[in-house]
């Protein structure tokens, strides 16, 4: 064994160039799939993330009549008395922020400018709207008395050019059909840095908002944030009610996981192609290794090597092209994507309905993902390898010692 | 005793609709210990017969006994084991495996046939000796003369201690000098470990060497006489 592995390692330093060129293959190959793997997961949990801390928070609290496909503020489908319900929820221990939120349509218009936003009234003293607090890039944050004072999101101030302390009229529908309207003064303006929410989300106090749409004491819904994501479940069994429906952040998020499920497949595309000309090379190369040395592997059969002893002394040969292209592939692999999780890649606005993507991806490389590819281009290489290995097996030793056969 | 016997073997190559008849049935008997040359011209059929004696080829028709196993009906991997512990080859072109050493050239075979490490030592350092070559047994094949080369290839075909060694034109690309250096260490060898030496040859000065001269032409063996061979 030892012999196989010093014949293949000196083989490999034969021809030097070729060699390098095929651990490079390899190695841009696995870096390549790492740093896709990253970012797709780094595109996903971001997403996930943002729509846990802006929208759907761990768990929500809504009435039993409600349909995620209209914000509806009649009575019989908001909850009464939110504060009686979020008193029940903070019971909980795995509870830390609970806050009722009022969701409602309306047109933002200034002079001749008008555009759809949606209104969300807030507790500003809540901790959930930490994002947006910590987000401020204007202005001053909400307080729960100021009746005139919105908050709004920096996109949607470039692209109607507001400012702090600008006056434009919201538009909207109140809870008994009736259409009123008002001024209101822009006290902030804040950045989550997904710009499809920043353009579209105005934030105003929770008393202003019921005051405005006549739901005095009525709240859309109960926003919860636990100590992790995955106590969701139980504390949602824990909460179920006949009077409301408890919706996890999994089931709020569906839309991201399909999304998911379908980037999953153009992922492993991707690997696919990638893995495909990684193995290309490798059979390349060895293939050639097998033309050039055809007389050194008649020699081997001649003094009595077996066709499995030449197969192994080539899989051997591809293993040791394996490893050094799968380390590579960690070093290069890791410096991107260490460089890309840190200053991530610009997207800019890639507004998706239902998904909330940052400007930015940032990557992530999950120890799942890394271990799995590195096994995977480990054993493509080899696989890979098959084909020239067997090709110098099958070889006549009389044909071989001519330099013919090949 | 036999230690091969070729019996009417006929080696015909087909190249597309062309057939060439390299043997036309050849009947051949070499005893334990024989120093034999295979003699004739080129395309006479010696080389093609030591193929078939080596087990690196099989006959057309015919069959060949080595050590008095009939090789005909082994498959790939038995005449590999049969050539592994039975047989070893000098061929025309110095063939060692570039990358390793002369020590490790040797050493090759004994691991493939398992010997033990301290036994495989023991038996490359003798071997490098006998062809007189300790000092070079660190050098790869580059930094070694055809000669030399030619020296190691001969201590690698005798390392197994197998009864046969078959030799294809062993001096043919080596000077007057070496050539007789490497002849005069395989009749060396013969005489003192009583191995049989069979070598094809159309060097006169190498012919000089064998014992027995078998001449073959057009695939047949046209005369078979004994001599008295060099001392």
């Amino acid at each position: 064994m030892s012999q196989t592995f010093k014949l293949a390692f000196r083989n490999i330093g034969r021809n030097k160039t070729r060699s390098l060129l095929s651990i490079l293959a390899v190695a841009v190959g696995m870096a390549l799939l790492l740093l896709m793997a990253a970012v797709m997961e780094g595109e996903m949990r971001g997403a996930l993330q943002s729509s846990m801390k802006l929208q759907s928070g761990h768990i929500q609290i809504r009435p039993a009549s409600y349909d995620e496909n209209k914000i509806s503020l009649k009575w019989e489908d908001l909850i009464e008395n939110p504060d009686q319900v979020i008193e029940k929820v903070k019971s909980l221990p795995q509870v830390t922020v609970a806050t009722p939120r009022l969701m409602a349509s309306a047109i933002l218009t200034l002079s001749d400018q008008s555009k759809g936003v949606q209104v969300v009234g807030i507790d500003p003293a809540s901790e959930a709207n930490q994002p947006f607090r910590s987000g401020m890039v204007d202005g001053q944050f909400l307080q729960a008395d100021d009746r005139e004072g919105i908050l709004i999101g920096q996109t949607l101030a470039e692209k109607l050019s507001l400012q702090v302390n600008d006056r434009v009229n919201l538009l909207m529908t109140t809870s008994n059909g009736d259409v009123d309207e008002q001024l209101f003064t822009v006290r902030g303006i804040y950045s989550t840095r997904i710009p499809s929410y920043d353009e579209s989300t105005v934030f105003m106090p929770l008393a202003k908002a019921q005051a405005f749409t006549a739901t005095a004491n009525h709240a859309s819904t109960i926003f919860v944030l636990l100590q992790t994501p995955e106590q969701a479940e139980p504390v949602a069994q824990a909460l179920n009610s006949k009077n409301f429906k408890v919706l996890t952040w999994r089931e709020q998020n569906a839309l991201i996981t399909q999304f998911e499920d379908f980037a999953g497949i153009a992922l492993i595309i991707f690997y696919l192609i990638v893995l495909g000309i990684t193995a290309t090379v490798v059979t390349n190369t060895l293939v050639m290794a097998v033309f050039e040395r055809t007389r050194e592997i008649g020699i081997l059969a001649a003094i009595g090597m077996k066709g499995r002893g030449i197969m192994a002394q080539f899989l051997t040969e591809a293993a040791l092209l394996a490893t050094g292209g799968v380390i590579g592939g960690l070093l290069i692999g890791g410096a991107l994507v260490a460089y890309f999780t840190v200053y991530g890649i610009y997207i800019g606005d890639y507004g998706m309905t239902g998904l909330l993507f940052e400007d930015h991806i940032y990557a992530h490389l999950t120890l799942e993902n890394t271990l799995t590819l590195t096994i995977v281009t480990y054993f493509t290489t080899l696989v890979a390898s098959l084909y020239p290995a067997r090709l110098a097996a099958r070889l006549e030793p009389v044909e071989a010692l001519h330099g013919s056969g090949a | 005793m036999e230690v091969t016997k070729v019996s009417n073997a006929t080696r015909v190559f087909k190249i597309g609709e062309v057939e060439t008849k390299a043997l036309r049935g050849v009947n051949l008997s070499i005893g334990d210990g024989e120093f034999t040359a295979l003699v004739g011209p080129s395309g006479s059929g010696k080389t093609t017969l030591l193929q078939l004696i080596g087990l690196l080829d099989q006959p057309t028709t015919g069959n060949v006994v080595i050590n008095g196993q009939d090789a005909t009906n082994l498959n790939r991997n038995q005449r590999a084991d049969l050539r592994k512990n039975a047989i070893g080859f000098v061929f025309q072109f110095f063939a060692l495996i570039p990358t390793l050493t002369a020590y490790e050239n040797i050493e090759m075979p004994l691991l493939l046939n398992g010997t033990k490490p301290a036994e495989r030592k023991k038996r490359v350092n003798e071997m490098l000796q006998a062809v007189g070559l300790t000092d070079r047994a660190h050098h790869r094949p580059d930094q070694l003369s055809g000669g030399q080369q030619q020296r190691v290839a001969v201590a690698r075909a005798l390392a197994t201690n197998p009864k046969l060694i078959l030799a294809d034109e062993p001096t043919a690309n080596l000077d007057t000098e070496n050539g007789k250096q490497v002849m005069d260490i395989m009749q060396r060898l013969n005489k003192e470990t009583g191995v049989t030496f069979v070598f094809a040859t159309h060097d006169p000065r190498v012919i000089g060497y064998a014992n027995r001269v078998v001449t073959l032409q057009d695939g047949l063996i046209t005369k078979d006489s004994q001599s008295n061979g060099k001392s």
